[in-house]
């Protein structure tokens, strides 16, 4: 099929005990999207994010990243946490270099350095204006520094997959959009497919080129009985335009508005949507349901 | 109106909101020590009224006239320094001793903070010897590896190494999953995340609990040579008690404690230069 997809999804489901969280999600996702993973919390967001990740497995379904099925974590794919993704015991410098020494240097060659790479990195440090913190450790810097070393970090070694699990959630509003105007642009600069999660739905209306709702809250034809185990879908799929990018966009009453619809339809338990009727306008979006799902 | 107030002039020594100055710290601090001293040197004043040929309390002239010859003068027996002599055995069973055990429990700790299968295995049988009281184990190591520095290198040994074991792997076991996922994405080996990542990230802490178990590490170095031994500050302590020797035995005490004082300094100031982060990571 599309060789371009960096991502591609197919019946994945996840359970935890008899809690079932994630439910035949299908999805491909194409290189150089930036697609954000908004839903109600306790959806499943982070549980998806640890299975494109590697971190945990499927238990059933098949997600490929890059062309190859997702394993235990590998370069494959970046990841930038929340909290802890830099190294507390080395600087500023040295946490953006570790991808490029963790890689290819000995450690019995410690003083070999890599020329090219350190460049990269001065450069990247420079482009983040994070140059004069250069020789600082992680807990001297403020939370958005925090943050733009470890997305510094994680472009390091180019990454097909960047994962962002809530990157910006500890960050105070102005940090914040900063922090979100800074990810367009490098993702426009280094042509970048980015999975972004975040439980903010501005924000990822905001940022992305493709929102995608993952909600529990919806129904299907397998019945209403409480026996009935239901996990999250993806019930919304939606292509974002995104132009310029002044900030004032959020407050257009365009983006408030469809801020809004979305909202309605992923995030209410009271409005449930129908698995046939899914708001999945997207290109690239696709829906392989069950006969039990799917049954009138 | 015009209230006159004065600017909040803030404790310096009473009160939970005290904040002292550093002469007044200082002062303070040397404040225990003194008294103590003084306190000894009346107690020792007033026995020798009493009764001119007190051995309970000597004076500090009679400890430096005791201690002179074992300290100055070669001994006629061997032409060793004894009390040199004494320090260098000493050190070098408890540096022996702490030092094995200590890459030990750093080796093994590490491995089983980070391998799960290895967790399964050690971590009961670990946290079952650490139960054992080491000097119970004490007449075995006599006879099965014989009275001389193996024996006692082997007591200190056992005495600290399953507890250090058992705080290594602790520490390691605490750093975030975050950590690994994070070394794996960036290309790093499973090796490099123990090596390179995790270890660096453990050594201070590791260094505060060895730090800690030198303490332990005395009291076996201590029995061990007043039970068998021919030389060593423990054994010169008990050699000495037959004669009721106080004016030797309260020197060497002091000079063991000031030992342990001076490493427990050095440790610190090493970790502080080595691992410089670390006082900023726990302060937040
Ligand atoms: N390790 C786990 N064991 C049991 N239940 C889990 C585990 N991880 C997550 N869950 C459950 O899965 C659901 C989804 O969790 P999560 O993926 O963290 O949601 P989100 O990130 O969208 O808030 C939650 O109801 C949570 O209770």
């Amino acid at each position: 099929m599309n060789q371009n997809n960096k991502l591609s999804i197919e019946d994945v489901y996840k359970s935890y005990g008899n809690k079932l969280v994630l439910d035949n999600i299908d999805l491909k996702v194409a290189a150089g999207e930036l697609c954000t993973l908004v839903g109600p919390s306790g959806c499943g967001k982070s549980t998806l994010l640890r299975l494109l990740l590697g971190q945990e497995f499927a238990d059933a379904g098949s997600i490929i990243i890059d062309g190859a099925p997702a394993r235990h974590p590998d370069p494959h794919r970046g990841i930038v946490y929340q909290k802890y993704s830099l190294f507390p015991h080395m600087t500023v410098f040295d946490n953006v270099m570790a991808g490029s020494r963790l890689s290819k240097q000995a450690w019995y060659l410690p003083w070999k350095r890599d020329k090219d790479d350190e460049a990269f990195a001065i450069s990247m440090l420079e482009r983040l204006r994070l140059v004069d913190a250069m020789r600082k450790f992680p807990h001297e810097l403020s939370g958005g520094m925090q943050q733009r070393v470890a997305i510094a970090q994680a472009l390091m070694s180019k990454p097909p997959l960047l994962l962002m699990d809530e990157p910006f959630g500890a960050l105070d509003p102005d940090t914040r959009e900063q922090m979100q105007i800074y990810l367009m642009e490098l993702h426009e600069e280094h042509k970048l497919t980015i999975f972004f999660v975040t439980h903010d739905l501005d924000e990822a209306c905001y940022i992305g080129t493709r929102l995608l709702v993952l909600s529990q809250y919806y129904t299907d034809d397998r019945g209403e009985e409480p026996t009935v185990a239901r996990g999250a879908k993806i019930v919304g799929d939606y292509r974002l335009a995104r132009e310029a990018l002044p900030t004032t966009e959020k407050s257009s009453a365009y983006f408030k508005a469809f801020v809004e619809q979305v909202r309605a339809n992923g995030f209410s338990p009271n409005n449930r949507c129908h698995v046939r009727d899914f708001n999945l306008k997207h290109p690239h979006s696709f829906q392989t349901l069950t006969r039990e799902e799917n049954q009138f | 109106m015009t209230a006159n107030y004065k600017p909040v002039q803030p404790a310096r020594l009473f009160g939970v909101h005290a904040t002292p100055r550093n002469w007044h710290k200082l002062v303070l601090g040397l404040l225990p020590f003194i008294l103590i001293i003084a306190l000894y040197a009346y107690a020792s004043h007033a026995r020798k009224l009493d009764n001119p040929d007190d051995k309970l309390l000597p004076g500090f002239s009679q400890m430096v006239e005791a201690m002179q010859p074992l300290v100055m003068q070669p001994s006629p027996r061997n032409g060793q320094y004894v009390f040199w002599a004494d320090t260098l055995s000493s050190l070098t069973r408890l540096a022996l001793g702490c030092s094995l055990a200590f890459v030990a429990a750093l080796w093994l700790g590490l491995n089983m903070g980070a391998f799960r299968g290895l967790e399964a295995s050690a971590s009961p049988f670990i946290t079952f010897i650490s139960m054992i009281p080491p000097l119970a184990l004490l007449p075995m190591l006599f006879i099965t590896l014989g009275v001389d520095e193996v024996g006692k290198v082997a007591l200190i040994f056992i005495g600290t190494f399953p507890l250090m074991t058992r705080d290594v792997f602790i520490a390691t076991k605490a750093i975030p999953r975050e950590q690994l996922v994070k070394t794996l994405t960036l290309g790093g080996t499973q090796l490099a995340y123990l090596y390179r990542i995790a270890l660096p990230q453990i050594m201070p802490r590791a260094l505060d609990t060895f730090r800690l178990s030198l303490g332990a590490a005395w009291l076996f170095l201590i029995a061990a040579e007043a039970i068998a031994s021919t030389d060593g500050l423990g054994y010169r302590i008990f050699l000495v008690r037959r004669y009721l020797a106080m004016d030797i035995i309260i020197p060497y005490v002091a000079w063991i404690t000031l030992i342990g004082f001076l490493l427990d300094w050095a440790l610190r100031v090493l970790a502080r230069r080595l691992y410089p982060w670390y006082a900023g990571v726990n302060s937040k």
